[in-house]
């Protein structure tokens, strides 16, 4: 698990995962787009508080290798300032055959969705800005 | 007896805030009574239920008691990925 402020590399992490016992790479990518809750959006910021983030990270992926039958798994997540189109997070499983690296692929995903210190910033297209969920919660209440 | 606790401030809480941390002396025991006793002062509105906290970099609940000397970090809903 890492967070970083640079462009992810998808193929350089795969090749961490290369192991000849492996019959399967299943991975998911999040990539930011361009509009959200009906509002055109220009860019996003991640803010991460980056030494929980990644224990936590951590955490998730040793959950997963437990539950699913799945030989490794790699996390990384970016902060700071992201443009339309960028791969904000990428989650990659190795396993024996697909169905368990699916599961583990969508188990870890959405833990660190809901799990990790993160938070995203929207800017949008009429010069607002808005933390994502923050408002939605207050909206809620 | 007061405690010194640095609270840490992350997010739409820091904008709230208007600071990224500071140090107070405070007589409450756990991080929800702490909490309580933050959110009227920096208006932090957001429910309690969805906000995570960290005591001295270790995740912890909002049953945790806190010592003199603690940093308190307070998250406001996450949204990774």
């Amino acid at each position: 698990m890492k967070v970083t402020s640079s462009r992810i590399d998808i193929a350089m992490c795969s090749q961490k995962l290369i192991n000849s016992s492996a019959g399967a790479l299943a991975g998911f990518e999040g990539w930011v787009r361009n509009y959200n809750d009906g509002h055109k959006v220009l860019r996003l910021e991640y803010e991460v508080y980056t030494p929980i983030a990644e224990s936590e990270g951590r955490k998730i992926i040793q959950e997963a290798k437990e539950q699913f039958n799945i030989l490794d798994a790699q996390c990384i997540h970016r902060s700071g300032l992201l443009e339309i189109g960028e791969c904000a997070v990428w989650v990659g499983v190795s396993s024996v055959h697909r169905n368990e690296g699916f599961d583990a692929c969508r188990y870890i995903i959405d833990h660190i969705k809901i799990r990790l210190p993160i938070w995203k910033k929207e800017y949008y297209e009429n010069g607002d800005s808005g933390w994502v969920n923050c408002e939605h919660c207050a909206a809620a209440r | 007896m007061s405690k010194s606790i640095t609270v840490i401030y992350f997010a739409i809480f820091r904008e709230k805030a208007g600071m990224s941390e500071e140090v107070i002396l405070t007589e409450v025991n756990s991080t929800s009574e702490l909490f309580e006793e933050l959110k009227d002062r920096h208006k932090l509105n957001e429910p309690l239920g969805h906000c995570k906290v960290a005591i001295n970099d270790d995740l912890a609940d909002w049953e945790s008691e806190i010592s003199d000397g603690d940093t308190v970090l307070l998250f406001p809903p996450v949204a990774g990925g």
